[in-house]
């Protein structure tokens, strides 16, 4: 203020110098802060090791997952102890070719597996011989001391073969590989998509198309005598053992119960709760001070420190995580409530009163129709981001979809699941985010809102 | 008199089938929670009766392990301080670069601040799938690229916070007054300098105050994200909890010492939003 004045009072140019020096100061400090940011950024990747963590990163194990998450590999295994061949799908035991693929030709000596584009790999007694375009023909025999690896070229072997005594490695691509160890040969040959995604691979259903699904469910004769066709592909579907469509979409609605019966019960204990804290509301400040220590006990001891004696207690499973979000979010519900209510416009309860209403009529039309779009928009910006809650506390042990991702990582040994897991969870918490902001728009405003119109912010708590 | 009754009959009636349909909702909402219960209960591997019996032995045991150590007590905090130091650290990192990505974000997702149009819903939609990724998936995937270390709990953190701040910095961006602008405008300033002198300080405090909470809500993802695998405090807690029985005293070492870092920035922080926006502009 006494600098406004000082601008109107003075000549013009020292006016300028005065505005000048002022915008000087601000942007010295300006660059301070920067610089203390950057300072501190300097010092965290000092302590993170990033650079040790760059030298130290396994890019190609991101390809690898990547190839692996979207494709799907035929195992040819002989095994060398017993001499029988197999081939099947991720070398399941469950999804075995009975008679071999037309990409794998048995001749009298062994097998001929043609790896497409000019690759071939032949298994012949204890050896296989590789025929890499542009390469050359490698071949690898397991004899009883160790595997003897024969390069077609004097020097060192190229980078995608790895040949030691103990096991040859060879991957000339992504999608193709050849391992020879002592007890066995293995040929992998990569294929792209999701195998038996719908049902599992000896399933007499993988024959019809899908519209002949559709009819077959519809009506026509029933494959099994003693269900009906469309409940018969149900379940065929749902217990693929493969993918376990049914134990994971279990698991998400673990997650989503999780987040609806958390947050929910946090709203309906803190709404009580809530007037009893709330200046202009509270019986008396004793009471108000010691609710509001409660909401910052609720909110304070982390959502982190409840699943954990939550799961002492409960077990792991649903009821524990919800407790977990009820209890955090109680809290800080019952915070944000307690503001709303303390912040209303008392011109409208003056409004009711003067018209002679008791109580009871008071509060339901002075003050209910003021604070119910906001508990409610609360209500729902807590259900989103509880959702993704959720997730992580279903990880740290009380189940859901969480635990089965971490579960499914963890033995890393098909990531096609992963990804149907991760595609599944993001998809729900994309699903709940914009149900939850499209019934707050609504609600607020009784319309949906235009982008770039006042939105609901002014009540939407900054949460995650 | 009918133009008077006309209205008032209508207002009471609109009010009862009001108060009908939210008589109504109200009773569905307790019947899905009731169900929802007793589906979790079923669900579960410990019931709710016997676990509202033991809901309090495990506070209790620690406690109690606590007490009998209470000689060490202080040691065992500082023990665990730098487990503490790099959560904060995670979450520090994760805000800052998070909060630089959001405020490019923002600028880009605000219509009118001469950023080509097409740009505008394109980063809408990126803060969008930014905000709803869950931290879970990014940081256990790479932790299983990089290894166990702070580093992936850090980008999942921040790349969560680049979407959510992002998209509460372009609600601010878009309550600019733009008399600001035009009159820079007006007086030839440039692009940058209608930024700098026009939008900057308009927004600024909004911003620095959705910051601060951030760090908050960032730093009990970072201990969450430790359990999981990604350094920190969490994983101190993942270790001492493994080990039942005897380690209680650490445990409540940690929980002590995550419960006050809580405590002491959310205080710290919705002090400094206060004096930054003003009084009872930001809960």
């Amino acid at each position: 203020m006494a600098n406004a004045a000082v601008l109107v009072d003075l000549d013009p140019a020292r006016r300028r110098r005065v505005v000048a020096s002022a915008v000087h100061a601000r942007t010295l400090r300006g660059c301070a802060v920067m610089l203390c940011v950057f300072a501190y950024l300097a010092y965290a990747w000092g302590t993170f090791d990033v650079s040790g963590l760059i030298a130290d990163a396994r890019p190609q194990r991101a390809v690898l997952l990547a190839v692996d998450s979207v494709a799907h590999k035929v195992h040819v295994t002989r095994s060398l102890r017993t001499g029988g061949d197999t081939i099947s799908v991720e070398g399941e035991r469950t999804a075995t070719f009975r008679s071999p693929p037309d990409w794998i030709e048995r001749t009298d000596a062994g097998l001929v597996v043609d790896l497409g584009d000019g690759h071939a790999a032949v298994i012949e007694d204890r050896t296989v011989r590789l025929t890499v375009p542009g390469y050359g023909t490698v071949s690898a025999e397991a004899s009883g001391d160790g595997v003897v690896t024969v390069l077609p070229h004097p020097g060192p072997p190229p980078g995608w073969l790895r040949a030691t005594p103990a096991k040859f490695d060879a991957r000339p691509t992504l999608g193709r590989r050849v391992q020879v160890s002592r007890a066995r040969i293995e040929v992998h040959r990569f294929f792209f998509g999701w195998e038996n995604f719908f049902f599992p691979f000896d399933s007499e259903l993988n024959r019809y198309s899908a519209g002949e699904l559709v009819s077959l469910a519809a009506s026509g004769p029933r494959l099994r005598e003693d269900t009906a066709n469309w409940r018969y592909i149900f379940r065929t579907f749902w217990t693929n053992p493969d993918w376990q469509h049914g134990a994971v979409f279990t698991a998400l609605l673990e997650t989503l119960l999780m987040a609806v019966l958390g947050t929910g019960t946090a709203a309906i204990v803190a709404m009580p709760l809530a007037i009893l804290a709330a200046r202009g509301f509270a019986p008396s400040l004793t009471l108000r001070f010691l609710i509001r220590r409660l909401f910052d006990m609720l909110r304070g001891i982390d959502m982190l420190i409840w699943s954990l004696i939550f799961i002492r207690s409960f077990g792991l499973g649903p009821l524990t995580g919800t407790l977990a979000i009820a209890f955090t979010d109680t809290g800080t519900l019952g915070k944000l409530f307690s503001e709303a209510l303390e912040n209303i416009d008392r011109k409208q309860v003056e409004g009711v009163t003067s018209t002679g209403a008791r109580k009871l009529q008071v509060y339901r039309f002075g003050i209910v129709p003021q604070i119910l779009p906001i508990f409610v928009s609360q209500v729902l910006y807590y259900l989103e981001s509880n959702t993704r809650s959720a997730t992580v506390i279903g990880a740290l042990g009380a189940g859901g979809i969480g635990l089965l991702l971490v579960e499914t990582m963890r033995t890393s040994r098909d990531w096609e699941n992963t990804l149907y897991i991760i595609i599944l969870t993001v998809v729900l918490v994309i699903a709940m985010d914009s149900l939850s902001g499209a019934v707050r728009r609504r609600l607020i405003h009784g319309r949906p809102t235009p982008p770039g119109e006042q939105a609901v912010r002014q009540q939407g708590p900054p949460a995650s | 008199m009918m133009q008077v009754a006309g209205p008032a009959l209508d207002l009471s009636r609109s009010e009862r089938r009001r108060t009908l349909y939210s008589g109504v909702l109200v009773l569905v909402l307790a019947t899905l929670l009731a169900a929802g219960y007793g589906q979790a209960n079923d669900m579960n591997s410990g019931g709710f009766v016997q676990g509202l019996a033991k809901f309090l032995d495990y506070p209790a045991e620690i406690a109690l392990e606590a007490w009998t150590a209470r000689g060490e007590f202080a040691g065992l905090l500082l023990r665990f301080l730098p487990a503490l130091l790099e959560t904060l650290n995670i979450a520090a990192v994760a805000t800052i670069l998070g909060g630089i990505c959001a405020t490019a974000l923002a600028f880009l997702g605000t219509a009118g601040l001469g950023v080509h149009p097409v740009l505008v819903p394109l980063a809408r939609r990126l803060m969008d799938v930014m905000r709803a990724f869950p931290e879970l998936i990014i940081a256990l995937f790479l932790i299983f690229v990089l290894g166990t270390s702070p580093v992936p709990a850090m980008i999942a953190v921040g790349f969560h916070t680049a979407g959510a701040l992002g998209k509460q910095f372009s609600e601010v961006n878009e309550n600019v007054d733009r008399r600001a602008v035009e009159g820079l405008q007006a007086c030839g300033a440039s692009w940058l300098q209608r930024m700098r002198f026009a939008v900057l300080p308009q927004v600024l405090p909004n911003h620095l105050s959705y910051f601060m909470l951030r760090f908050e809500i960032n730093l009990r993802a970072s201990a969450i994200l430790g359990f999981v695998g990604a350094g920190g405090i969490g994983s101190e807690l993942r270790r001492t909890i493994g080990w039942g029985k005897g380690a209680g005293d650490e445990t409540a070492a940690l929980f002590v010492l995550l419960i006050l870092s809580i405590f002491v920035i959310d205080q710290a922080s919705s002090w400094l939003r206060g004096r930054i926006t003003g009084a009872g502009q930001v809960s």
